[in-house]
């Protein structure tokens, strides 16, 4: 004992020997007699503590690596989540991940919380870099289990340390998100932490691809950081993002509302438009997310990634020729002809329940990630209005961003009328779309397969919005409007109106006025627009185009 | 200027030549021609000939029109405007919309489309107008020729009873009955118990099982007459019935026969029809296991001497019911070339469609009996667009994403009207097509029957290779033991696809394991990316965890090239396969044992599903860290559908046979609604609750893929 006692006054000469000990003794799980011999084998101090740093580290490590404690991680579990941890293994390729600052800790001294007992090694989140598929990627998860993942100044520090060194090499950045929000006790050092991150999102916007996948709750200004991102997925049932929950939203608006429908996956997949895909559990998601990551460029100066392909890129889509129907008024699913064109039938849709009279995603051919966009007959006839506009200008920019080629399906018969639309602002946000597009200069595709007409025609990467090449299928019309509308302004108080409208089909409802203008690049069979397609594509890898310099545009928002 | 003798000999080399040319559809069986029957450019038939069908038989007819070089018109409805048919005839004409009652079966637009287009005769397939003596009449009146056998004998073999009686005179067996129309009930009551229980009670102008109720008593007659009757009145508007012995076990047996104007009759061998569901035939086969040479000459002599008797001309077929001591009974005569006539073809090697027009323009046959042989063995699956495991097939619809024909193998002939993109729709038969192979003996066509299946790749729509793959190795099948119960008596409780064995359990799971390790490895192939970690070692071996059912399995693969060594239940097994995740197809050697598999669809989350000895499989493949974490992933909840009446397949609803506060009970198996085109009732699930709100969908539509299959709910 009184050897013992003489260590300890030695050891005081080191700070934070206290602590460290203490939660030596904690962290192993050991009792204080067990300890003691190992430290009687080494009487000098400066040995003592060779030996007492190396065992704080490794039980630090230890700390870290259970967070907030066993009791804990089975709520966690309980809740059908997976822990901080858990979630970067599955995320990452086994044994690549590497921490940053597991030794952070947090630095408020209020509210008790200087306690030991409240300090956990690594604070509420797990920050590092690894590989997936062998590409890097810098990924932080905010830890539920301590503090239930609430942001500190520390917390906030970790994300900003990863995603600045993210920044420099030029690497995307995944969020896993799992956090009840500030952390209270912190004040505003913990709002400080939520503008330095979204600072840094704002900056790695279009330069390294951000992802956010919402695990858990995600509430008040915390959502800002997953909005600012490229892309925001959900876990059903267990995410939740909103800016204010069910309680304040009854004292304010006396609205009864409980968090799934306010901000559950359902809701912000397909009301609301935040977030762009939803996955039904945290393995599900994770191992999609990996899936996804595969589309992406690292950075905005690496080009398209391109994967092995066993699909022949002359494959001949017989479908296709058959597709569009022969009423021009029949709906069809323009993921048919999607899946039918791009490598495997595999097409990643984003936003596949919102907005669906138009349809995004990522896709391969001959193995290079392209961006596909389509409108969508099945719906509301492939019509665009301010939200399909706003969803595929959004996805325009991001492929421009990155370097991913855009192919374009063109069925569409024009903007949407209406006093709704036009109150919501449909001629603002439509210009978004036709902004996306026009601005865009990485590779465009385009191929008009049924409908083209009016100022639709126009937004939906035409030739003339330098469109790189663009083909009319023979179903297709490009004209100003439909036959009917067009012969009652035309032949207005014509006798015979149905003859008129055979002669303005004749004349306009197909490719010609287009193709004899040049402003389709051919007329193609539609069984040949894989082959066709996979052409372009490699002709137009070394496309350099640039658009005039400026400090950056104005995208009317 | 030479000219050039064609003999027979150099004909049949440049046949195989033009057959070559033909090979996308048309195989070439065992280096033999398909058809032994010699077409003479000499011999004029006709100019220009319009097919009044559509579909896999319009087809077929025009593949033996353009070998006869004869102008070919297809008839179509507006919906069917780029159809197979369409594009393979030299004209087209539109004859009304989708409706077969007022396109296919519009006369008035068929004889419009004739005249206008100068067809000199008329191929009428089977179905639609092939039996329709009205439309035979117009075209002689306007003469057309109709490429089938005179109204008189079409009339004289349409009707049961007089059918029957006229078999009777020209000494063929019929059944034991009442050669006549039952009048009434008591009639029907006291007739029954004369001929012997059990009876069928039968519509005289019935057929494909409409209006036939089997009676072992009294009550049952008495029942089953007022049930038939309605139906035949609905079905047919003819309400007459028969009663005649009822022939328990039978076999399905029918004779081809051809004959031609001079009174020259030929029976080309019989084909065994036992497998049904529904009395719709499923796997025909030619010749049968069953008959010997007596019966069979017996059953042919017959079946030429009702052809006679009716100075029939063309191809026809007799059927027969045979019982389990060979003995047989007449049963109909069909007066049009049948849906399975391509088994006769390959046995016989005869072309019945040439034959046809060649009769039709008044030629006599060039054979006699004696010439006709049976060489090797054929058989038939019919793939429908169904779901087999609800009453065998019911019916689905939809657009073929993607299909592929297993034309690449030897001895497989397919008959289809379909290709990649076309739509299956609630208008048409959904027959997808007649797969057919053959071999020099039953043993070997089956085998290839089995490869044949299980390298068709249908996607896209439900389809019944299942249910056709799970026939054929079945045990009694294959030695030969079916009636026209089997499937009843052989799956009693339905149809649930394949059941596995281990060993077969073993195979499919150590695909799949496999399948997810190539495409794990797949996906880190970046091509001429630098910044993929070079120090990455490529994995070489992996622990995964398979679910299959309620299984979970572990499994270990490990690579050594395109070998993929699977370590399972303490087996080893070796996998070899290219590996072409971009092909429907997945050929895998397993062991030694080469197997065709198809990866239907695999994402991300490791749900995959295979198609393994026909049926599809579905399969989670996980990591074994992925797997461990799954444990606390919560059970979804699905959602609670026992009292909600959705619709199985896309159709009107016609009748509601329920009111509110009515017991869903057993009687009628639990039918509540008739949906229309297939008149099948709809069953539900949720036996023993009242109906509580009123049914209320009378003729509202509905289609299982959309939003709209919701019925009620109760």
């Amino acid at each position: 004992m009184a050897a013992l006692t003489s260590v300890r006054s030695c050891s005081r000469l080191i700070t934070g020997f206290n602590a460290g000990y203490r939660s030596l003794i904690r962290g192993s799980g050991l009792p204080g007699a067990s300890a003691r011999p190992r430290l009687q084998l080494q009487p000098r101090w400066y040995a003592v503590s060779y030996f007492s740093v190396q065992e704080r580290i490794e039980n630090k490590r230890k700390a870290a690596l259970v967070g907030g404690g066993q009791k804990r991680i089975e709520a966690q579990h309980k809740r059908g989540k997976l822990t901080a941890r858990e979630r970067v293994d599955l995320l990452l390729d086994s044994g690549t991940f590497v921490e940053y600052d597991t030794f952070v800790e947090h630095r408020c001294s209020d509210f008790g919380m200087e306690a030991d007992q409240n300090k956990f090694p690594g604070d509420s989140v797990v920050t590092g870099q690894g590989r997936i598929n062998g590409r890097l990627v810098y990924v932080f998860s905010q830890d539920f289990t301590v503090f239930g993942g609430s942001l500190s100044g520390a917390h906030a520090q970790k994300i900003c340390k990863i995603m600045d060194q993210a920044l420099l090499v030029g690497a995307p950045v995944i969020g896993l998100n799992d956090s009840g929000g500030a952390r209270i006790q912190e004040g505003v050092e913990s709002l400080a932490g939520y503008a330095d991150i979204f600072l840094r999102n704002v900056k790695a916007s279009g330069v390294v691809p951000q992802i956010s996948l919402i695990m858990g709750p995600c509430a008040g200004g915390a959502v800002y950081s997953p909005a600012l991102t490229d892309f925001t997925f959900m876990v059903k049932d267990t995410s939740y993002l909103f800016i204010t929950g069910p309680d304040v939203v009854k004292s304010v608006t006396n609205e009864d509302v409980t968090q799934e429908e306010l901000g559950g996956a359902k809701t912000h997949t397909a009301v609301s438009g935040v977030a762009h895909r939803a996955f039904e559990n945290d393995i599900d998601a994770l191992l999609t997310l990996r899936e996804f990551f595969n589309f992406l460029p690292l950075s905005n100066k690496d080009s398209a990634p391109v994967i092995e392909s066993q699909d022949p890129s002359e494959r001949l889509v017989p479908g296709l020729d058959t597709i569009v129907p022969f009423e021009s008024t029949k709906a069809y699913d323009m993921l048919d002809i999607v899946r039918g064109i791009v490598d495997e039938r595999e097409f990643f849709e984003i936003m596949p329940n919102y907005a669906k009279n138009i349809v995004v995603g990522f896709a391969r051919m001959n193995g290079r990630t392209v961006g596909i966009v389509g409108n969508q007959p099945k719906v509301a006839s492939g019509c665009l209005d301010i939200n399909s506009s706003v969803k595929g200008a959004r996805f325009v920019r991001f492929c421009d961003a990155f370097n991913i080629p855009i192919i374009t399906f063109v069925d569409v018969p024009g903007f949407l009328p209406g006093t709704a639309q036009e109150y919501g602002g449909i001629i603002r946000h439509g210009a978004k779309l036709l902004f996306a597009f026009a601005e865009a200069t990485v590779p465009k595709i385009t191929v008009i397969t049924r409908k083209a007409y009016g100022g639709a025609y126009d937004v939906m990467s035409s030739k003339h919005l330098r469109g790189d090449v663009n083909y009319a299928w023979p179903s297709a019309e490009v004209a100003v409007m439909g036959a009917k509308g067009a012969v009652q302004i035309i032949f207005r108080g014509k006798e015979n109106q149905a003859e008129a409208e055979a002669e303005y089909v004749e004349k306009f409802a197909n490719p010609f006025p287009a193709a004899v203008r040049g402003f389709v690049d051919d007329i193609i069979q539609p069984s040949t627009t894989r082959m066709r397609i996979c052409r372009d594509l490699e002709v137009l890898a070394s496309k350099q185009q640039n658009n005039p310099w400026k400090k950056h545009a104005n995208i009317p928002l | 200027m030479a000219t050039y003798r064609v003999t027979p000999a150099l004909y049949r080399v440049l046949l195989t030549v033009k057959h070559v040319a033909f090979r996308s559809r048309w195989c070439i069986i065992a280096s033999r021609t398909q058809f032994s029957t010699v077409y003479d450019p000499s011999e004029k038939t006709f100019d220009k000939i319009l097919i009044a069908n559509r579909g896999e038989i319009a087809c077929r007819v025009i593949k033996t029109c353009k070998k006869m070089g004869i102008k070919t018109v297809a008839v179509h409805s507006d919906v069917d405007c780029s159809a197979v048919h369409v594009k393979m005839a030299d004209e087209a004409v539109c004859v009304g919309p989708a409706p077969t009652s007022k396109s296919y079966l519009n006369t008035d637009a068929i004889m419009e489309a004739i005249r206008k287009t100068g067809a000199q005769a008329v191929h009428p397939g089977y179905g639609f107008l092939s039996e329709n003596k009205e439309f035979a009449r117009r075209l002689a009146a306007e003469g057309v020729t109709f490429i089938g056998p005179d109204t008189h004998a079409i009339q004289a073999m349409g009707d049961k009873i007089e059918s029957k009686l006229i078999a009777k005179n020209a000494k063929v067996n019929t059944i034991p009955g009442f050669d006549g129309v039952v009048k009434d009930v008591d009639e029907a009551v006291r007739i029954a118990r004369e001929i012997g229980y059990p009876v069928m009670i039968k519509a005289s102008a019935g057929g494909g099982g409409k209006g036939m109720r089997i009676a072992c008593n009294d009550e049952e007659t008495r029942e089953g007459f007022r049930f038939s009757s309605q139906e035949a009145a609905s079905s047919f508007g003819d309400d007459r019935l028969l009663i005649e012995k009822f022939i328990d076990n039978p076999r399905h047996i029918e004779i081809q026969v051809l004959a031609d104007k001079h009174g020259n009759a030929l029976w080309l061998n019989e084909r065994e029809c036992s497998i049904q569901r529904r009395n719709q035939k499923v796997v025909e086969e030619a010749p049968s296991t069953f008959l010997d040479p007596e019966t069979r000459r017996a059953m042919g002599e017959q079946a030429v001497s009702l052809a006679k008797a009716v100075q029939y001309s063309s191809a026809g077929t007799v059927e027969f019911l045979v019982d389990s001591t060979r003995n047989f009974y007449f049963l109909e005569m069909n007066t049009r070339l049948q849906v399975e006539h391509p088994i006769t073809e390959c046995i016989t090697g005869l072309d019945l469609v040439q034959e046809m027009i060649r009769v039709a323009k008044g030629y006599s046959l060039h054979y006699k009996q004696a010439d006709i042989p049976i060489n090797g063995w054929a058989i038939e699956s019919r793939v429908y667009a169904e779901d087999p495991y609800k009453s065998f097939g019911l019916p689905s619809i939809g657009r073929l994403s993607q299909y592929q024909e297993p034309l690449g193998l030897p001895a497989v002939r397919v008959d289809s009207g379909i290709q990649e993109g076309s739509e299956i729709s609630i208008y048409y038969d959904p027959m997808i097509s007649k797969l057919v192979t053959y071999g020099s003996t039953r043993a070997e066509a089956l085998q290839r029957m089995e490869e044949a299946l299980d390298n068709y790749v249908i996607r896209g729509v439900t389809h019944n290779i299942p249910l056709l793959r799970e026939i054929i190795v079945h045990p009694l099948f294959v030695k030969g033991d079916i009636s026209t119960k089997f499937l009843t008596e052989v799956y009693p409780d339905g149809f649930k696809g394949h059941q596995l064995t281990d060993a077969e359990r073993r195979e499919l799971l150590a695909t799949a394991a496999c399948v997810f390790v190539a495409e794990q490895l797949r996906s880190q192939k970046f091509v001429g990316n630098l910044r993929v970690s070079t120090a990455q070692q490529v994995q070489k071996r992996w622990e995964l965890s398979l679910k299959l059912d309620k299984g979970i399995y572990a499994v270990t693969v490990s690579r050594s090239g395109l070998t993929y060594t699977v370590e399972l239940d303490g087996k080893r097994l070796d996998v070899t396969s290219e590996w072409n995740l971009a092909s429907a197809l997945l050929p895998v050697t397993i062991n030694g044992t080469q197997r065709t598999m198809q990866c239907l669809s695999r994402d991300a989350s490791g749900d995959m599903s295979l198609q393994y000895l026909g049926t599809v499989y579905k399969v989670q493949v996980l990591s074994k860290l992925a797997a461990e974490l799954s444990r606390h992933m919560p059970e979804k909840v699905p959602e609670d559908t026992s009292s909600i009446l959705r619709s199985p397949m896309p159709g009107t609803v016609v009748t509601v046979s329920v009111k509110p506060g009515d017991e869903i009970c057993l009687f009628s198996g639990g039918s509540i609604i008739t949906l229309r085109p297939w008149e099948l009732p709809v069953v539900t699930s949720a036996l023993g609750k009242h109906l509580r709100r009123k049914i209320d969908c009378l003729n509202q539509r509905f289609h299982p893929q959309q939003s709209k299959r919701c019925i009620s709910k109760f």
